[in-house]
């Protein structure tokens, strides 16, 4: 009998897991091999050099600069993603008054439910796209135009967004605009996943919680947060690998895609330019292993530290 | 049966990672680089003879993909019409794209199209398109019989087309459209405030403020691309510090930035970005054109594709010309030099199935009739000679003016296609400079330490210019 489930769940298993050997682990593989060659990436022409491209990585001042900017993405977009999400889920669900139904969220909180949910509905293109109208950096951009015309900025000095490299706390000003759209278009689906975690916990623990005494603040921080910590490391694990990428809003949001003059440059931009405009492919793959390989270390880590007893309820 | 015991969430991320299958941001860029075997082509030419010198076979097909960016892509399909004219039974599959790169550049070790035009952002960089073998010599392209009248190919193109396609001593690349840069002004406007475009940067800092009084900028700039910026200033460095200067930078000469002239030249840019002279705020190519076209600014610096580009949204009344860059005086090496040549280059594919039929293919869009074509619906001049004789525009003809009073030597610049990184540096850093967080100085210093870079790094293969 035993057996016979073996084979069933074999069949059905088959197909899916062929599929997925050859369309994503071969091509990590392959990539592996590219990174100990110099294929330029238009020719069949490729010769072995060994771990000469690993070894470039560590001198490579852009890949620097690169590993900063991504590790700035990986503390602030977990952080302040989780917390803006937290705070939602916190009001809609257990923020509003308490009446003969029990606990409740704040008032229409059904309507903000979708309002916040729906940047997780367009794609990412669509959202650096419509965000270049928004910081447009003259008098017709949406932010530019509005602050200039209650005068608060200076037509001559409108806010330049994306082209702005000055630090701001030690981090180029382009950084934290981007991170503005990362956590804004992030929160919603993070609001979601949290609220069906919240809905789980039992309403009688906040009653009791209530009755003696407890307020907002405390309900939060003793009964919500500690009961939601296995979704928050969940949460906290994906947040990471949105952080390690970015690619898609510095790619087209940035001037010269990681501008301007290199102040958003990451990891993902350090390879395209390498392999795409460069033509160096086997030094962008080792560039490319070099971040799955941390990226995993990354997520086994916070798993790691994460780990404890479940709470069963 | 039983369920599988403790599978939650965590678990199951847990063993996904260790996996290593987990979407990590790598994933994509890693799947790109998955190349495949590569087939051998077999040559596909027929019978040749004066009338179809490469031996195109009936029967055969030929895929060409156009740059769909300032000029459009009509003008391809009236060469299509020249070409299946003569070649009914040869089939021709034309698409045209922004993303050449993006959707060509996959294909090129495999089976690529016959023709692409490489041009516009996403472009393949052309050094290493010639490095990697990947693209097809044209000289015999050059050498085969014009399609329409006396001479071979090469008799039929303006000056500067040959050289500027060519890289290691081979003719790769068939620049189709010849461009004139310089500073763009509304004659109309320039008129009724009897204003004269200026020659120097002198004449310039003397017009602004007038310019100014009439609440408009000077002048505005595309500040998203840094390339744009870069025309302008190395232009200027060639009139001040004359060509020599300028090859030598090309060539990765010790100290060529240090070279006398070089500096003044930016230091008058450095100067208009400081007395506020720029259209404020941060815009791209078109935002910029358009709000030059509102009557934002009087000076816009772009190549002679604008016209075109611009077709849809140029007032009623404005009435646009060009005029050459501006110099610095009596102290220019080379004040009448324009930058002109051809650009927009189309290529094929050292893998390409159908050779012969792409060259005959570029041999018909260089040909009269093709190139009458291209003037008249771009409004560019194309790159073979008398392409825009017949063409009634101020635009074209400012543009052919301008080429009748330059001097015998065009301004051209390898820098950028040599090296994709100096490229990228002096993009950035002619952005830099014209955000006015740069000085000419630094500029100086920054380029010529990525110049130096470069010519350390032994896994750049070297290239050199003569002229």
């Amino acid at each position: 009998m035993r057996h016979g489930v073996a084979r069933f769940v074999t069949g059905f298993l088959a197909l899916p897991v062929g599929l997925y050997l050859f369309y994503v682990v071969w091509p990590f593989l392959q990539a592996a091999g590219y990174s100990l060659t110099d294929w330029g990436g238009y020719s069949d022409r490729q010769q072995f050099v060994g771990l000469d491209n690993y070894l470039r990585l560590f001198t490579d001042e852009l890949i620097r600069k690169a590993f900063w900017h991504n590790v700035f993405f990986l503390i602030t977009v977990p952080l302040f993603t989780i917390a803006l999400a937290l705070f939602l889920a916190f009001l809609l669900n257990v923020g509003g008054r308490e009446d003969k139904a029990g606990i409740r969220g704040v008032f229409g909180s059904g309507l903000y439910k979708v309002i916040f949910f729906f940047p997780q509905v367009l794609s990412l293109v669509v959202i650096a796209v419509m965000w270049q109208q928004i910081y447009r950096a003259d008098g017709q951009g949406l932010i530019n135009g509005v602050l200039m015309g209650i005068g608060l900025v200076d037509e001559d000095d409108p806010i330049t967004f994306m082209y702005d490299p000055e630090p701001f706390l030690g981090v180029p000003a382009v950084l934290w605009w981007l991170l503005l759209i990362a956590v804004w278009s992030g929160a919603g689906f993070y609001m979601v996943l949290f609220s069906a975690a919240m809905q789980s916990i039992p309403k009688d623990i906040y009653e009791a919680a209530i009755l003696d005494g407890a307020g907002r603040l405390h309900t939060f921080f003793r009964i919500t947060l500690p009961l939601l910590r296995d979704t928050v490391s969940v949460a906290w694990v994906y947040l990471g690998f949105i952080a390690l990428d970015m690619f898609a809003l510095v790619y087209i949001m940035t001037p010269s895609q990681g501008g301007p003059n290199h102040a958003s440059e990451i990891f993902a931009s350090v390879i395209h330019f390498n392999a795409f405009q460069k033509g160096q492919f086997g030094y962008a793959c080792a560039i490319a292993v070099a971040l799955a390989i941390f990226t995993i270390l990354l997520a086994a880590f916070q798993l790691r530290i994460t780990r404890r007893e479940r709470i069963e309820y | 049966m039983s369920v599988t015991p403790d599978l939650d969430r965590r678990t199951l991320l847990r063993r996904a990672a260790a996996a290593g299958l987990l979407v990590t941001p790598a994933v994509g860029l890693l799947s790109a680089c998955a190349g495949s075997t590569p087939s051998q082509n077999d040559e596909s030419a027929g019978e040749k003879s004066d009338d179809n010198p490469f031996g195109v076979q009936d029967g055969s097909a030929l895929k060409v993909v156009v740059f769909n960016g300032g000029l459009g892509d009509a003008w391809a399909k009236e060469d299509q019409a020249i070409f299946s004219a003569k070649y009914p039974d040869v089939t021709v599959n034309m698409s045209s794209t922004q993303k050449i790169k993006t959707e060509e550049q996959p294909k090129m070790a495999t089976t690529p199209s016959d023709v692409v035009m490489n041009a516009g952002a996403d472009m393949m960089d052309i050094s290493t398109l010639v490095n990697e073998g990947a693209i097809e010599p044209l000289d015999d392209l050059l050498a085969a019989p014009a399609w329409d009248s006396e001479g071979t190919v090469a008799d039929t193109l303006l000056p500067g087309t040959v050289g500027d396609g060519t890289y290691q001593g081979k003719f790769f690349v068939v620049n189709v459209a010849y461009t004139v840069w310089g500073n763009w002004y509304n004659s109309v406007l320039f008129d009724k405030e009897s204003w004269t475009p200026p020659k120097t940067f002198d004449d310039f800092f003397a017009l602004a403020p007038k310019i100014k009084a009439k609440g408009m900028a000077p002048y505005v700039y595309d500040a998203v691309h840094g390339y744009y910026p870069r025309w302008a200033l190395m232009a200027t460095v060639w009139k001040s510090a004359g060509k020599q200067a300028v090859v030598d930078i090309d060539n990765l000469e010790e100290n060529a930035w240090r070279a006398e002239g070089v500096l003044p030249a930016l230091e008058a840019w450095e100067k208009l970005v400081k007395d506020k002279l720029l259209l404020p705020g941060k815009l791209d190519h078109t935002q910029s054109q358009q709000a030059w076209l509102d009557g934002k600014a009087a000076f816009i610096q772009v190549g002679t594709w604008l016209k075109n580009e611009m077709a849809a949204t140029i007032p009623p009344g404005f009435e646009m010309k060009i005029s050459d860059y501006w110099g610095l005086g009596a102290t220019d090496k080379a004040p009448d030099d324009v930058y002109a040549g051809a650009g927009e280059g189309i290529v094929v594919p050292a893998k390409a199935p159908n050779k012969a039929a792409a060259k005959e293919f570029l041999r018909a869009v260089l040909s009269k009739a093709g190139s009458t074509k291209f003037a008249e619906l771009t409004k560019s001049l194309a790159s073979t000679k008398g392409s825009g004789d017949n063409v009634q525009d101020a635009a074209l003809a400012s543009a052919n003016e301008l080429m009748k009073n330059a001097s015998s030597d065009l301004i051209s610049i390898k820098l950028w296609n040599f090296y994709a990184d100096l490229d990228k540096e002096s993009q950035n850093l002619s952005a830099e400079l014209m955000a006015g967080r740069l000085t000419a100085a630094q500029f100086v210093d920054k380029m010529q330490a990525a110049a130096d870079k470069v010519a350390n790094d032994s896994s750049i293969t070297k290239q050199t210019r003569d002229a």
